[in-house]
């Protein structure tokens, strides 16, 4: 999947997260902003390198800001982002799960 | 047989509430992807109840969706995610017609059949939010083997009858609930009483409680998780119903053990329907 376009999903609400996303032709760069960076970042940077690769996103800048979310909505909110910044209306459910 | 008696909405598109919402032990939790969500947060919100679902945090607890209608952009969409997500339930609301119900069973088996669920294991229930649904509660609750329950949803029908809530008795339910709990007892299913909107008044939460009680609902739909306990407390039976119950059953064991067709107690006959009461008296504590 391609993100062609900025597009951001989730809260800064506790428990959420708010993930932005943009295009980037070179590389896919993820930052991760938490709270907790130094008790979950690695554990926070693993689950949105995995949902990235399930949905076969290689490219594009992905920037985390972390409020406490647990790993299922860390997964919820990155698909929304990368769904929303392709532009995709068509959901392969497969790579959701 | 499973207790319905609290049925706790949970905004689908609120993590903290998604995440925690097991902690008030209700009997059912129902992640709504309908009213409480935004149509801009729609997308969203289906992917976080698609993953809560997972959660094993709800392994114990009934897990329902409540889908956007199926004439609705979202309906398909949310009906998608809840039965690949693995949802026990699927709740469909503004139910006016068997017709619905019947196109909802035949998309929940193709999506089943798609993602590798038993054929009917996904259990549906619906809501009633109209005249036309009251009118035909009969053929919307007997429309399918999968139909669980029906639940009667007090804000939109008063629209529909250009009507408001009173408060005490509320004589202008009366007739929907009626309706509702007959359809659900002859179709052999539960019933849930309206979900009661003031959050900060228990009194009168408990009072609609007990009307929900007395005419024979399974439970309520709640919309906040103080009510859960405060439901619970009310529909539990009371110490001298329990010691009844008690006696009710021993007796009619002594009876059956005796080759006694019908036993009397302080009295008066216990017959089936009685024993059968003692049993449902006896069921709720369990529940509890």
């Amino acid at each position: 999947m391609r993100i062609i376009k900025q597009a951001v999903a989730g809260t800064l609400e506790s428990s959420d997260l708010l993930v932005k996303v943009e295009p980037n032709d070179s590389v896919l760069d993820i930052v991760v902003r938490s709270e907790v960076i130094k008790q979950f970042g690695k554990q926070i940077r693993r689950v949105v390198a995995e949902t990235l690769a399930r949905m076969d996103v290689d490219q594009g800048t992905v920037v985390i800001e972390d409020k406490g979310a647990l790993d299922y909505a860390i997964r919820a909110r990155v698909q929304a982002a990368v769904l929303r910044g392709s532009g995709s209306d068509e959901l392969n459910w497969g790579q959701m799960s | 047989m499973k207790s319905r008696r609290s049925m706790l909405f949970v905004p689908g598109d609120n993590p903290a509430m998604l995440s925690t919402a097991f902690v008030y032990k209700p009997d059912s939790v129902m992640f709504d992807l309908e009213d409480a969500v935004s149509p801009r947060e729609k997308d969203s919100a289906r992917l976080l109840v698609f993953h809560a679902l997972a959660l094993p945090a709800y392994r114990d607890i009934e897990r329902v969706v409540r889908i956007n209608r199926l004439d609705s952009e979202y309906g398909l969409k949310d009906l998608e995610a809840a039965v690949r997500g693995g949802a026990d339930v699927v709740r469909l609301p503004k139910t006016d017609s068997a017709g619905e119900i019947q196109e909802l069973e035949s998309h929940v088996a193709r999506l089943e059949k798609e993602c590798g669920r038993p054929v009917g294991e996904t259990r549906l229930i619906a809501a009633i939010e109209s005249a036309s649904g009251v009118v035909n509660a009969v053929t919307i609750a007997t429309a399918s083997p999968r139909m669980i329950a029906i639940a009667l949803a007090g804000f939109d029908y008063l629209v529909s009858m250009q009507t408001r809530r009173s408060g005490g008795s509320e004589p202008e339910l009366f007739y929907a609930r009626a309706s509702v709990l007959h359809a659900a007892r002859m179709a052999g299913i539960d019933a849930f009483d309206v979900a009661y909107g003031d959050v900060n008044d228990d009194e009168g939460f408990l009072r609609e409680v007990e009307i929900a009680k007395q005419l024979g609902f399974n439970g309520k739909s709640l919309i906040h998780p103080r009510q859960v306990d405060l439901l619970h407390r009310a529909y539990a039976p009371t110490q001298k119903e329990l010691e009844y119950a008690k006696r009710v059953i021993a007796a009619a064991g002594y009876a059956q053990r005796n080759g006694q067709g019908v036993v009397s107690l302080d009295g008066k006959m216990i017959d089936p329907p009685v024993i059968k009461e003692a049993e449902l008296v006896l069921g709720r504590v369990y529940a509890s």
